[in-house]
């Protein structure tokens, strides 16, 4: 990367400057930021002002199936076309992209609480703490995420019975995801922590007099963020498709909620009869923000941590 | 080596005993058997006569060595959904997976050695670089997406390959297989393509970049003085360097062709051990869930420590480096 400073310039330029400089040298991710950052505008505001497509008030059955606009039968007022219910695939998809970003957004953040915490308490406590929590990690590493999630949805099905509202239900999607990604931050928080205890200023801090807690939370936890916020980013993208996938396969959202998992679900009963729209612009959706979550993760890790670059 | 192979068994034998108590602990606080399992009018006599068989009267230790002796013999409790013998569901499943997973294995060594060696060999040519794309995508989209699209395209647009189900199959007695017939064997194509994609990406990756480094070592180098034709060099004698992490690496991403094979067989409808599991999450059949995360964690020890012990007969070095 030409934007790295060189050798002699004294101060460190910020991280928003880096990045600026970064954008410049690197068309790709600028152009994966732009698109996400359109998407999630997109997600967020039109909801704001459209009529709730999954709110029976606001459709009509008569529109139901009607193609893009572009199409024979199309219409203006659905650029999109609408589905079976006759909802505004335009508007669907916004409601939609929404959930599944509160749901992404909500999981990483409980994945990274609960990986951060264990992964601090095992690399700065050490000893058997240490032993413990990353054993059970590795016996969690044995089971794929997409897989754990499901089995902790399940167990949550059976421990609180069927009948459900619908905010448990994302409640539960939410945890289920949060819980099986925890262990990738404890793993890089606990080997970072590692390097960083043995420091000096962790040393200057002890004999100031913090407490444990205020030296790892206040001291330590800072200067170890950078390479979980990455794997953070990558992940969101991941917990986006899985929570798509645990409700396409109907154990997620459940189907009177828009998100890309259900809509897609939704739209795959009718590809066989020809209606192809219901499901493509959601797997559409999905994908284009997929990619470019992952192209601006790869990319952040890079710029943020120059030793893992190559590294997949 | 002995003392190698011996510790690593134990260590496996610990962490399936481990997961098992996991397993029973999840069948034994969530749900309520009595009331899945009795039906409406069962008399108090039929409740007790339950309690009794299912062992809820005995202190929890005592439940979980009979629940683990049940699994070394093959007894994995009985299902709240169907109310039938876990066992016999799983037997029933079981070979449609099998074959989904053979098939998909089948694909990714038929397309992506090939492929990955292309790249490895002629990492600047257009086909190689097309082929890296395809990868990427292939790591990206989510198997679901691609079970989708498959079906879009090549059984509704083409009308070529059927989209749900195994076909017909044919009886063998201890195995139902779908292999047999020509119905069959069309209906395994698709399912089998949308389930081997990552896999296929992963190993096109994983030869490249292993080829790159194997083909600037001595032996390759000699094999070229030698005059060897570069089909020889590369499948023969470099190729072989590259097993032992490809081999890892399937063995690790078993986990996730299980969790994929879920989502495939749902989308293909496929009447395998996937649909059962997802049923069984569906229902909140706890018993058949823990068996499946049983089963799921002892398939992937097993074979990774198979895989593990396997690595000097792929390369001798290992050995060597070891001692």
């Amino acid at each position: 990367m030409s934007a790295v400073p060189s050798p002699a310039t004294p101060a460190r330029p910020s991280a928003v400057l880096r990045l600026f400089e970064a954008a410049k040298g690197a068309p790709g991710p600028t152009l994966a930021a732009i698109v996400g950052i359109l998407l999630a505008a997109f997600a967020f505001i039109v909801p704001l002002f459209a009529p709730d497509p999954f709110n029976l008030a606001s459709t009509s059955v008569m529109d139901a199936f009607t193609p893009p606009m572009w199409m024979a039968d199309g219409s203006k007022v659905f650029p999109l076309g609408t589905d079976d219910q006759g909802r505004n695939m335009l508007t669907a998809l916004a409601f939609g992209l929404r959930t599944s970003l509160i749901v992404g957004l909500a999981s990483v953040a409980i994945g990274l609480l609960v990986g951060g915490a264990l992964g601090l308490t095992a690399g700065f406590a050490g000893g058997w703490v240490d032993s413990l929590i990353m054993r059970v990690a590795d016996v969690q590493l044995a089971y794929p995420a997409l897989l754990l999630a499901m089995i902790i949805d399940g167990a949550a099905r059976s421990a609180l019975g069927q009948q459900r509202d619908v905010k448990t239900a994302i409640a539960i999607v939410i945890i289920s995801i949060g819980v099986a990604f925890w262990v990738q931050y404890a793993r890089t928080i606990r080997s970072s922590v590692l390097v960083e205890r043995d420091q000096d200023y962790v040393a200057a801090a002890r004999v100031t007099g913090r407490s444990a807690l205020g030296i790892v939370v206040l001291h330590i936890l800072p200067n170890v963020m950078a390479p979980v916020l990455v794997i953070a980013t990558i992940n969101l993208g991941v917990a986006i498709i899985t929570e798509a996938t645990l409700s396409f396969l109907g154990i997620g959202i459940p189907l009177t909620q828009p998100s890309l998992g259900t809509l897609i679900r939704n739209g795959n009963n009718f590809l066989q009869s020809g209606e192809w729209w219901i499901a493509v612009w959601p797997c559409a959706l999905l994908i284009a923000f997929v990619v470019s979550v992952n192209v601006l993760g790869d990319h952040l890790r890079d710029v943020f941590n120059p030793r893992l670059r190559g590294r997949s | 080596m002995l003392a190698y192979a011996s510790g690593r068994l134990v260590q496996t034998v610990l962490v399936l005993v481990i997961i098992s108590f996991i397993g029973f602990l999840l069948v034994s606080n969530l749900g309520d058997p009595l009331a899945s399992l009795l039906t409406a009018d069962s008399t108090a006599a039929d409740r007790a006569a339950m309690i009794k068989a299912l062992h809820l009267d005995e202190p929890i230790t005592t439940r979980f060595l009979s629940f683990f002796g049940g699994l070394l013999q093959g007894d994995f409790g009985i299902s709240y959904r169907s109310h039938e013998p876990v066992a016999k569901l799983i037997a029933e499943r079981l070979p449609a997976t099998v074959e989904l997973a053979l098939a998909s294995l089948f694909i990714t060594l038929l397309v992506a050695v090939p492929a990955g060696v292309h790249c490895g060999v002629h990492p600047r040519s257009a086909l190689a670089k097309a082929i890296m794309f395809g990868s990427i995508a292939g790591v990206t989209l989510p198997n679901f997406v691609v079970g989708i699209a498959l079906i879009g395209i090549f059984s509704v647009k083409l009308g070529w390959l059927p989209s749900f189900g195994r076909g017909q199959v044919v009886d063998l007695g201890f195995w139902r297989t779908g292999l047999l017939t020509a119905s069959g064997l069309k209906a395994i194509i698709l399912p089998a393509i949308a389930l081997s994609t990552f896999q296929v990406a992963l190993v096109i990756r994983l030869i490249r970049t292993q080829l790159m480094e194997v083909g600037l070592s001595d032996h390759v180098r000699f094999a070229r003085a030698r005059g060897l034709t570069d089909n020889r060099i590369w499948y023969v004698y470099a190729l072989r360097n590259t097993l032992l992490p490809v081999v890892t690496m399937l063995g690790l991403q078993l986990g996730n062709i299980i969790a994929f094979s879920v989502v495939t067989e749902n989308v293909f409808a496929w009447p395998g051990l996937g649909s059962l599991f997802l049923q069984s999450i569906q229902a909140a059949d706890m018993p058949v869930i823990s068996i499946y995360l049983i089963l799921i964690g002892a398939m992937f020890m097993v074979i990774n420590l198979f895989v593990e012990l396997s690595y000097p007969l792929i390369d001798p070095r290992v050995l060597r480096r070891k001692a």
